[in-house]
């Protein structure tokens, strides 16, 4: 082969690139965010719309609340909500010990309850490995989105981001 | 006709993926086989042509020289367009890979109305190369945006590209830019086949199948972004499953999802067979990769075989006569 | 045949339509237009090199005398180059039909026709590549863009193969670079396994092969062509030049294309030589065997190309010359840059050029060991070794044309323009476009300068003549420089037909015209015999 070597040293750099990928997770496991939330909790909408949509439920809350004044949300199912954050965290940002939670396959948090429901108290860390990881950012670190709020809202005192 | 052979064609594989996506109990051939075999087969093929080609020698050092040679060492040389380095090929094959610099030059031939007949005018003619260049730019960054699917924990520099990507901080979840200009790229591209006459004629089906597969996986991808959204963490868990060679099926993701994973599967498949295979070949293309040394350094030929010659003395000796007459001197009088 | 008239310049540019037409290039079948090709090849000159299958037919005839087996010939004569040439191989796979050379060809742009195209002009060889060497071919056939091999694809290479100049001007505008040339060489070599050749390329070939140069001529008769101008520049200037000839112990070999030897204005750039480097000293010699700087060859095959260059370095090594030097002429140097040293090298018996005036090493040939001319001359200039008087070509309003060929394979672009500006005081060139890497093709480059394919010529150099004619009109340009002999035997017809009133000339013909010679009379007219300006009726 004309210049063979340099053509295979490109292909096995090529093929390097391509495999990045399985190199990269080299002998880690696969195991998405664990979320706990209470054992019976139910959640404003379905589970599978909220895992799909809860970005556009949260702001039309915001928008509703803010700007309409309306302060209870009626669901699908015909059940009212405070429109409050805090609806949110009564389940997702819980003071109990893990263990009195159910853990539900993945979104959702389990918490200690000193830190912000959505702010990573570890950078970017692994949140099967840190279980401080909470509510928001577990799923969102996990998934490389960063949600806006903060970029508008105050952190809670002692958090970082 | 041709492309709307093309357009069925992937008609037919995204009726097959709703399938897929739809039967629970293909799942996992659509999750996981296709995938596994799709990679495998890319690789290896992509490998099995680059291989093919290399088998070939360059018996000839033929550069296309689009700029001044090296000669005298008062006269600039065009370093890059007709580089005598290893450094000049490089920026050149660079600029040829990444800026699509031989497209650049592109041009427009008119003929326009002269006093006696019609005359040709030069018009400048960059929308191709505008076209292309935003069209593989942005497919290589939404490329490595997915890499946020494979890779667990996420590296910041991926986490960079995809705030970037998402600077404009529209919609929720918010507009890539890279997603908008490859659907504008890759429409330009498939209209510019459709609607000028000279390219709808060279076009073959070969043509319109990857734009249109390409498009049918753009949409797919921007339709379970926007609109029919998936569940991105069952996604991830499905694609680190694979990345990690442990694969796991996630109950529930939606058949738009498996759409388009098997649409990518498709092109991953297709293209080491077709001219997608450009990606590999340009930087095998002898034209552009050669050093311009040609009067400096020997290139050799590894089949240069002897050849039959009319040597000098056969010509003398049926010249001889009048040579000698001429007074041209001769070996043997 | 009816006699052909050649249309009118307007009539002709008229007709050229760049809308394609309704059916499919495939379903359009080769037509042979009158005086849109060359001759055919005759049996003997095919003979003489040793061709295969070398018979008498012509192009239109229903039956060509194809041999039994002609299509495996071809298909194996695919295989074998695809596995020599990675050029070949790459090009019959990269392209992705982007059209961004469909313009690019100066035979599309005089014909309209699609299959002047370069992508076109490439798929019908690909055509036949996908359904013989390709899985995707030889399933889905035409879907794929692939088709069988009959002797109507047959004709229409031929058709086509000899209307494409090997110029690269789509290979510059190409993302991948490819090249048609090399497309066009591999169509060509396939057509020649079958004794499909033309007259003017065979002919010169089988010339050259036998008596060192592609017009035939013989050595004496060399001598006594070159006698002449001899004569014609004492009768100018006064004085006597005293060229050598096969001399050994020359310190330096000079080759340049036999086109200069015969047929104005060829002679006037000769007359160039001799005068510049009687002027010199120089200790030159030139060759009766090695007297064809141009390659023919090259139109046919590789292989032919090669015995035929492999007279150069021969008769260098025999008369032990130290260098090279090369006249002007476009294929000769896209031969010898890109080709010779691969094909006969190494040359070391020679060595690396210096210039015996200047001292200038000639680093940039220091392995092929042959220098072109005006890279020598633009060196004299530079280093004030010539007394030039500019003012003799003061009536001309000059423009250069660069050969594709020194253009495209060897970058030789500052050189020659250089040397013209030396020399002459008004200089113009044609649009940015149309020169240097983006040049056009006389339209008669790589043997299709018959007479019998004129109005292919017309329109395959309608591009090049219509920058002419812009410069022309805008400057008052009255002059085409040039560096190539097959462009000063095109252009008088082309610029005639298309710019009249606008002469063609070699370089060195411009540079002896300047050129104050060491004990010259007083010149009246240049070397056409034409009044000097300010010397008008003083014979």
């Amino acid at each position: 082969m004309y210049k063979g070597g340099r053509i295979i040293a490109s292909l096995v750099v090529f093929v390097a690139i391509l495999a990045f990928p399985f190199f990269y997770n080299l002998g880690k496991a696969n195991a998405g965010p664990v979320i706990n939330v209470p054992t019976g909790s139910q959640c404003v909408e379905p589970v599978a719309y909220m895992r799909a949509n809860h970005m556009q439920l949260l702001n039309q809350w915001r928008d509703e609340y803010v700007r309409q004044g309306k302060t209870v949300y009626v669901n699908s199912q015909g059940k009212s909500f405070n429109i409050n954050i805090d609806t949110c965290l009564q389940c997702h940002y819980s003071n109990s010990s893990t263990t009195s939670a159910t853990a539900v396959s993945h979104p959702a948090v389990s918490t200690t309850g000193a830190s912000n429901p959505a702010v990573n108290t570890t950078e970017a860390s692994n949140s099967v490995v840190n279980p401080s990881d909470q509510f928001c950012v577990t799923c969102h670190n996990y998934a490389s989105v960063e949600p806006t709020c903060w970029s508008c809202h105050n952190l809670p005192e002692g958090a970082n981001q | 006709m041709k492309a709307f052979y093309s357009f069925l064609a992937v008609i037919v594989l995204i009726l097959v993926a709703i399938i897929g996506g739809s039967i629970a109990n293909l799942h996992f051939f659509f999750g996981i086989i296709i995938p596994y075999v799709a990679f495998v087969l890319f690789v290896g093929g992509f490998i099995y042509r680059i291989i093919k080609w290399g088998r070939s020698p360059v018996p000839y050092r033929i550069p296309t020289t689009c700029g001044q040679q090296k000669s005298l060492p008062w006269i600039k040389q065009a370093k890059i367009e007709n580089p005598t380095s290893a450094l000049g090929v490089i920026v050149r094959m660079a600029s040829e890979v990444l800026l699509f610099r031989s497209l650049f030059r592109n041009t427009k031939t008119e003929l326009r109305e002269g006093e006696n007949g019609p005359q040709l005018a030069y018009g400048s003619a960059k929308w191709l190369w505008l076209g292309s260049l935003a069209f593989h730019w942005s497919f290589l960054i939404i490329v490595i945006r997915h890499l946020r699917f494979f890779l667990e924990p996420i590296p910041v520099a991926l986490q960079m590209v995809d705030s970037v990507d998402s600077m404009l901080q529209i919609g929720l979840p918010q507009i890539y830019i890279t997603d908008l200009l490859f659907l504008a790229a890759i429409t330009f591209l498939f209209l510019r086949r459709v609607c000028v006459p000279r390219i709808k004629y060279i076009s073959l089906p070969a043509d319109y199948f990857p734009l249109l597969l390409i498009f049918g996986i753009a949409v797919s991808g921007i339709l379970m972004r926007y609109f029919d959204k998936v569940d991105l963490i069952s996604v991830k868990e499905l694609a680190l499953g694979i990345a990690t060679l442990h694969p796991v099926l996630p109950s529930d993701i939606g058949a738009i999802f498996y759409v388009h994973l098997f649409l990518i599967c498709c092109l991953f498949v297709y293209f080491p067979t077709s001219k997608l295979m450009h990606m590999g070949g340009i930087f095998m293309s002898p034209t552009r990769n050669m050093i311009s040394n040609n009067r400096m350094v020997r290139h050799i030929n590894p089949w240069n075989h002897a050849v039959e010659v009319h040597s000098y003395a056969e010509y003398e000796d049926e010249f001889r006569e009048k040579m000698k007459k001429a007074g041209i001197p001769v070996e043997k009088e | 045949m009816a006699k052909y008239k050649l249309p009118k310049p307007g009539e002709l540019s008229s007709s050229i339509n760049y809308n394609p037409p309704a059916k499919d290039w495939m379903d359009i079948p080769v037509e042979f237009k009158p005086a849109t090709y060359p001759a055919a090849a005759k049996e003997k000159d095919l003979l003489t090199v040793g061709f295969p299958n070398a018979h008498q037919w012509t192009p239109e005839d229903e039956d060509w005398n194809l041999p039994d087996g002609w299509e495996d010939t071809v298909i194996k004569g695919i295989e074998e180059r695809l596995s020599k040439y990675r050029s070949f191989k790459l090009f019959m796979d990269v392209c992705v039909r982007c059209g961004a050379c469909a313009d690019k060809c100066h035979f599309y742009i005089g014909t309209g026709d699609p299959k002047n195209m370069p992508v076109v002009r490439a798929e019908l060889l690909r055509s036949v590549y996908k359904r013989y060497f390709t899985k995707a071919g030889k399933v889905l056939g035409r879907l794929a863009g692939a088709r069988d091999l009959d002797a109507d694809v047959l004709k229409e290479w031929w058709y086509y193969f000899f209307q494409c100049t090997e110029c690269r001007r789509c290979s510059v505008f190409c993302p991948y670079g490819i090249d048609t040339a090399e497309l066009t060489i591999m169509g060509r070599e396939l057509l020649n396994l079958l004794g499909l050749n033309i007259n003017w390329i065979a002919g010169p070939v089988a010339a050259c092969y036998s008596k060192g140069n592609h017009l035939g001529i013989e050595p004496h008769a060399l001598k006594s062509n070159i006698e002449l101008m001899i004569d014609d520049i004492e009768d100018i200037t006064g004085i006597r030049v005293n060229p050598t000839f096969n001399r050994k112990g020359a310190e330096i070999l000079f080759v340049t294309p036999s086109g200069d030897y015969m047929g104005e204005p060829g002679i006037y750039t000769c007359m160039g030589y001799l005068m510049l480097f009687h002027e010199l000293g120089l200790d030159y010699t030139w060759s009766t065997y090695a007297s064809e700087g141009g390659n023919f060859g090259f139109f046919t095959s590789n292989d032919m190309a090669k015995r035929l260059n492999s007279k150069i370095y021969a008769e260098a090594k025999r008369l032990g010359v130290k260098w090279i030097l090369g006249g002007e002429c476009g294929h000769m140097w896209r031969v010898l840059n890109q080709y010779m040293d691969t094909w006969n090298g190494p040359a070391d018996f020679l060595e690396v050029p210096v210039s015996p005036i200047t001292g200038t090493r000639f680093e940039n040939a220091k392995s092929t060991k042959m220098v072109h001319i005006t890279e020598f001359t633009a060196d004299l200039i530079k280093h004030n070794k010539l007394k030039l008087d500019p003012t003799r070509n003061d009536h001309l309003r000059v423009t250069f044309h660069d050969s594709c060929n020194p253009a495209r394979g060897m970058g030789l672009f500052e050189e020659p323009r250089y040397v013209i500006k030396s020399v002459c005081n008004n200089f113009f060139e044609m649009p940015e476009n149309t020169i240097r890497e983006k040049t056009f093709c006389c339209g008669s480059g790589s043997g299709l300068n018959a007479t019998e394919n004129m109005e292919e010529r017309m329109r395959g150099g309608f591009p090049r003549a219509n920058a002419v004619k812009y410069v022309h009109d805008k400057h008052g340009v009255n002059m085409l420089a040039n560096i190539c002999a097959v462009d000063r035997a095109a252009f008088p017809a082309l610029m005639d037909y298309w710019v009249p009133g606008v002469g063609v000339t070699g370089t060195h013909e411009l540079v002896a015209n300047a050129l104050v010679m060491t004990g010259e009379k007083e010149r009246t007219t240049n070397l056409r015999g034409e009044d000097l300006p300010g010397k008008e009726g003083n014979e």
